[in-house]
């Protein structure tokens, strides 16, 4: 299992943290710090792995960005270093020709990717095309959300509900509102994936080799 | 500003995050970002309520200001207002934020709980993966307590979408990591382990690292997912490189699941099913052979995943440790790569070999890459490429290439790198002692290592040499003639003195018929290093000339003159001062006599483990797998290690010991428990003797003042038996080899062996003083009804034990007929004219003259109803006087002589045994269980013999022992 991920600049500066197993704050920083340090001594030609405490590290370097993670002694090393380029495809992918930038002003978007990838420090899904299609979907879905429920008409209603309405009735309308959304929700994610056919024939070709 | 802003951007943020990074200084920056705080701080309590839009840019506000290193305190109560908004953008965000500032603030748990929940109930995928998510990256115990029975149902429902359930499985593999005792195994487990055949590949690649854990923990529950895992790793591992379609990378097909496939294995042994385990070496030959094509893409890529699948199918090979064939295969593979221009897989090859070459099949394959490791740790660029080569180096080291290794690492160490050094030491010290053929080899490698790299040669590597040379007589000449040479050269290390001083000081006389090794010149030389030292090795050496002056009578005077000088008779450290000084005084007042008694060689030290292993096994930790396998072939391959036979504590006992080889295991035992003159720097007890002794008054009366002997009364009858002869007794109920007393004159150890109804026991008496025994008699009796049960016949014995000597004893003992008392040894001697008489009990007792009986559960049982008349049962129920730590416990009650029986009793804490007591008229079959409570420390212990004095003669001695 992973037990974290970092991205820092070949400044030192750390650009995106991702931890799996639960530590202090003081913690994190110091084997961020500690990290940092070790790999960008490091010459060009040297191996992506190393021994840490009891832990190995895998890092690669892309363009002025380190990508380094941190996996227990039985993971595999060159599987770890393809988790990694994956996940710079996924951003680049995402981003279309993804730079240090993109990661420093979309971080939050950084952040979801990875999620969708990988989960807990294991890889959740592997194939691109489901990745991206996720997070598309979310995207697509924000721009949804704003067209169908417009936020300032359920505020002034909630803050009206609160004042004189019982909220019994209140309940009722809110039921209501978040049913039919659900609806055009699943509505819409059916329309979006039509390979999600494909998928399960090519599960089924795989079964029968 | 980026190419790209999908969703909503916020310009806000964007803005912010521009100004940050145009800060020109970090002052600039903290000034910046504390101005933002205080904005955000004032908006969130403004009375003003904020719109989720401006909510959201402030949360991720927060958020990029922690990610820049800063700590966040405030905002958890805006996020999780966030979360539970039901717009996607505010949602996701505010889950971010909680996943990534986790606070244990319960009041806001609950909340966002609550919010979880509401998400996990919605039937909408987006949003009950994003409360997944959460849950896995937060994975507290409050979230477990939460739902952990709820996410198994979301994961095994018939309707959940295919990402719903990859979110759900490794979010419940999070939890059960986190808090294992909430998610409890149920009806769902089955149907986990079928999701290996779910037609979605990210389902099953989820899934199997959630069945991964749960089978390492729970192997006979999941052991279904063996045969699964099997046919789907046949079918990736046959599929056409395109047949995945999105889940082939780089023209290998889905190299992530394989790699789980591959691991989910390497929680089981081979399968035992035929058809499955043909089908298994069928995919493992696959992989190999495909490492044998030409790569189907030049993209390092394709051969990372090609090789990463390769590597675990290897480390999957290495755990079944059963297919020669395929592990020669696999070590080929490495060997190919140990030469790759790839660093990654050179390193990876190297750590891989590692593990290979402890298998018995193998080893010789890995043996054959010697030349190119040897090359690796000489060339390589990456230390930690040379660190993996050094480690395997180490790690297929074995009889016939440890010259060949140890020479090279000793090499490498003059450049080694200052971080691995110590361990290379270690290392090095290891393999030259377990490896030594001839032990001027090792003294010569052990010098080496000091010349070399004596800032990392700890003490465990000096003393370790230094116990060697003493515990082998072949090798001191030559030892004293090399450190001689050592020492010759004009800057030598610290510790080379002190091996230097400790071993001139010992065996000097050896090489001092050669004039250019006179005493005078070993001295000098030796003198000539005093000044640089350090206090304790000054101490060290102090004690090397008192012994020199025993040693080589001639040099007295000039040492004399050297302890009597104002820095040594006056140092301001109190441990010189006062070695300067009691030296002086002893070399001045004693007779040669006393002072060749006082500095006699020292004796041999206690074969023990190599103090040496033990350190690097706690440097290296577990991922070691070398360390373990050299301590198991210790026995056999520590060669130094064999003179296990030698007792310590006089070289006397030790020359009849080895003349009668035994399995010395228990011997050790005892031996390094008992008192043991340490090196010279501990004289000081020494000297107090010496000097009680060498004083005009009778040395009998001080010998007198010993509190044992005076209670001896000096009378020609045998003495009472001592009071702690039961004591003594007890020691041997278990074992048969060990010492049996011990004062400061005399020791007696013992040797016994039974078969059937008869015994035979060495006795060794040895003469710890200088002063011979006189009129030394023996006499073995059995009183009372003793006479009739147990015949016990002995030889006599010498007359005179010389000083330091060690005569030897043989009694015959026949077992007529089961006996509870002990046969009674009476020692007398005359020691400078004191009569001395001591009793004592010879550890004969009834459980020696067991047979081991091996019984299946149901015969047992059976026995045991058969004996069920209640005086055949003795029984007691006592207190633990020892730990209750089981391997003890075992090995005690095989020392018993019964056999120990496994899977009998239903209760796994417990012990049960079978034996059957051979005497000459009978044979008297016994039962027995111990229930040991750990709780209580207590034990019940239940015989059940045949004879109902056995039982209870059987109960008291075992009660003592536990």
């Amino acid at each position: 299992m992973m037990q974290f991920m970092l991205l820092f600049s070949r400044q030192g500066k750390l650009r995106l943290q991702k931890w799996y197993v639960p530590l202090s704050d003081k913690e994190k920083k110091k084997i961020t710090r500690e990290l940092v340090q070790t790999v960008l001594a490091r010459k060009p030609k040297m191996c992506s792995f190393l021994e840490w405490r009891d832990l190995k590290i895998v890092y690669k370097r892309y363009a002025s960005l380190y990508f380094c993670c941190a996996i227990e002694d039985q993971d595999n090393e060159l599987i770890t270093l393809e988790i990694i380029h994956r996940y710079v495809e996924l951003l680049d992918k995402y981003f279309g020709s993804v730079c240090e930038l993109d990661i420093i002003f979309n971080f939050e978007k950084a952040y979801f990717i990875l999620d969708e990838f990988l989960l807990g420090g294991e890889a959740q899904e592997t194939s691109k095309k489901n990745v991206l299609k996720a997070i598309e979907q979310a995207d697509l879905l924000q721009e949804l959300c704003a067209f169908l429920s417009p936020s300032p008409v359920m505020s002034t209603l909630m803050c009206l509900c609160t004042d004189w309405l019982p909220s019994l009735l209140l309940l009722l309308l809110l039921l209501l509102l978040s049913t039919l959304h659900a609806e055009l929700l699943s509505a819409w994610h059916l329309f979006l994936c039509p390979e999600h056919l494909t998928l399960s024939l090519f599960g089924g070709g795989g079964q029968s080799t | 500003m980026p190419a790209v802003s999908k969703g909503d951007g916020m310009r806000g943020l964007a803005v912010f995050i521009s100004d940050i990074r145009n800060c020109k200084s970090k002052e600039a920056e903290i000034k910046r970002i504390n101005k933002e705080l205080a904005n955000i701080r004032s908006k969130f309590k403004g009375d003003k309520a904020l719109d989720g839009y401006s909510k959201k840019k402030y949360v991720c506000k927060l958020l990029f200001i922690f990610l820049l290193g800063h700590d966040i305190d405030f905002g958890h109560m805006e996020a999780v207002n966030l979360l539970s908004s039901n717009k996607y953008t505010e949602k996701q965000i505010g889950y971010l934020f909680i996943s990534v500032l986790v606070n244990s603030n319960s009041e806001l748990i609950r909340l966002i709980n609550n919010a979880i929940k509401n998400d996990l109930s919605s039937r909408n995928p987006t949003f009950m993966c994003l409360a997944l998510h959460c849950i896995a990256n937060v994975g507290s115990r409050e979230m477990a307590e939460a739902f952990a029975s709820e996410i198994p149902r979301i994961l095994v429902a018939g309707d959940t979408m295919d990402s719903v359930k990859q979110s759900a499985a490794l979010c419940l593999l999070r939890l059960y990591k986190t808090s294992p005792d909430l998610v409890l195994m149920g009806e769902w487990t089955s149907r986990v382990v079928h999701l290996l055949n779910d037609q979605h590949m990210g389902v099953v690649t989820a899934a199997i690292s959630l069945i991964t854990c749960l089978s390492q923990k729970n192997p006979d529950e999941f052991k279904t997912c063996v045969s699964l895992a099997v046919s789907r790793l046949s079918r990736i591992v046959s599929s056409a490189s395109t047949d995945l379609q999105d889940y082939t990378y780089y023209f290998v097909p889905a190299p992530w699941l394989s790699c789980k496939l591959l691991r989910l294995l390497q929680c089981y042994p081979p399968p035992e099913d035929g058809a499955v385990k043909g089908r298994l070496v069928e995919c493992l030959e696959t992989i190999l052979n495909k490492a044998q094509e030409p790569p189907k893409s030049k993209k390092v890529q394709h051969s990372n995943a090609k090789n990463a699948i390769l590597f675990e199918a290897i480390s999957l090979i290495i755990h079944y440790d059963s297919e020669p064939n395929l592990l020669v295969r696999a070590c080929n593979q490495l060997g190919q790569f140990l030469q790759h221009r790839e660093t990654n897989l050179r390193y990876l090859a190297l750590e891989s070999m590692c593990t290979l070459a402890s298998s018995e099949f193998s080893h010789e394959a890995v043996k054959t890459h010697i030349e190119t490791v040897i090359n690796a740790l000489k060339t390589e660029r990456d230390v930690s490429v040379r660190q993996r080569a050094a480690d395997l180096l180490y790690a297929m080291c074995d009889r016939s290439n440890a010259k060949q290794i140890v020479a090279e690492m000793l090499s490498y160490l003059e450049t080694a790198d200052y971080s691995i050094r110590e361990e290379m030491v270690l290392k090095v010290a290891i393999l030259a002692e377990k490896y030594a053929i001839d032990y001027s080899w090792y003294v010569d490698t052990i010098l080496n290592l000091i010349r070399i790299a004596g800032d990392y040669v700890s003490e465990e590597v000096w003393y370790r040499v230094i116990q060697i040379v003493i515990n082998r007589d072949d090798v001191q000449g030559y030892a004293a003639k090399t450190v001689f040479e050592a020492l010759q050269a004009p800057a030598c290390h610290e510790n080379m003195v002190k091996v230097g001083g400790y071993i001139l000081g010992e065996f000097g006389n050896l090489i001092a018929g050669d004039p250019r090794s006179s005493p005078l010149v070993q001295f000098n030389l030796l003198h000539s290093k005093f000044h640089l030292c350090s206090v304790p090795t000054r101490a060290l050496l102090l004690s090397a000339y008192i012994k020199f002056i025993n040693l080589f009578p001639e040099t007295k005077a000039t040492i004399q003159e050297v302890l009597r000088c104002d820095s040594q008779i006056r140092n301001s450290d109190v441990e010189l001062q006062q070695r300067a000084v009691e030296y002086l005084k002893l070399s001045s007042i004693a007779s040669t006599d006393v002072l060749a008694t006082v500095l006699e060689e020292m004796p041999p030290f206690p074969e023990r483990e190599s103090s040496i292993l033990a350190k690097l096994k706690k440097k290296k930790g577990p991922g070691a797998v070398s360390v373990t396998d050299l301590e198991d072939n210790k026995r056999e391959g520590g060669e130094l290690n064999g003179g296990g036979d030698r007792g310590p504590d006089t070289s006397a006992m030790a020359a009849s010991n080895a003349s009668t080889p035994s399995p010395s295991a228990d011997l050790l035992g005892i031996r390094s428990a008992a008192p043991i003159g340490a090196a010279p720097t501990s004289a000081g007890s020494l000297l107090v003797d010496v000097f009680s002794e060498a004083g005009p008054a009778a040395p009998s009366a001080a010998v007198n003042d010993d509190g044992f002997l005076s209670s001896a009364p000096p009378s020609e009858d045998p003495a009472a038996p001592l009071s702690e002869a039961d004591d003594l007794l007890n020691k041997f109920v278990c074992k048969n080899n060990g010492v049996l007393f011990e004062n400061q004159l005399l020791q007696i150890g013992i040797k016994s062996e039974y078969r059937q109804n008869l015994g035979r026991m060495y006795l060794f008496y040895g003469n710890k003083t200088s002063v011979p025994f006189a009129s030394f008699s023996t006499t073995v009796s059995c009183p009372g009804e003793l006479q009739s049960q147990l015949n016990v016949q002995s030889k006599p014995v010498e007359p005179v034990v010389e000083g330091g000597a060690q005569i030897q004893q043989v009694l015959n003992i026949e077992c007529l007929t089961d006996f509870s008392e002990a046969p009674l040894l009476n020692i007398k001697f005359r020691y400078g004219g004191a009569l001395q008489n001591l009793t004592l009990k010879l550890p004969v007792t009834i459980n020696k003259f067991f047979q081991p009986t091996e019984m299946a559960s149901n015969d047992f049982f059976q026995r045991w109803k058969q004996l069920s008349q209640p005086q055949q049962e003795a029984q007691k129920i006592f207190k633990a006087n020892h730990g209750m730590d089981t391997e003890v416990l075992k090995a005690k009650l095989l020392g018993l002589g019964m056999a120990l029986l496994d899977n009998v009793d239903p209760n796994p804490e417990n012990y049960v045994c079978a034996g059957v007591i051979q005497t000459k008229g009978q044979q008297v079959g016994c039962l027995l269980r111990l229930e040991p409570n750990a709780q209580a420390q207590m034990y019940r212990l239940t015989l059940r013999c045949s004879k109902d004095s056995v039982s209870r003669r059987l109960c008291e001695l075992l009660a003592e022992q536990f």
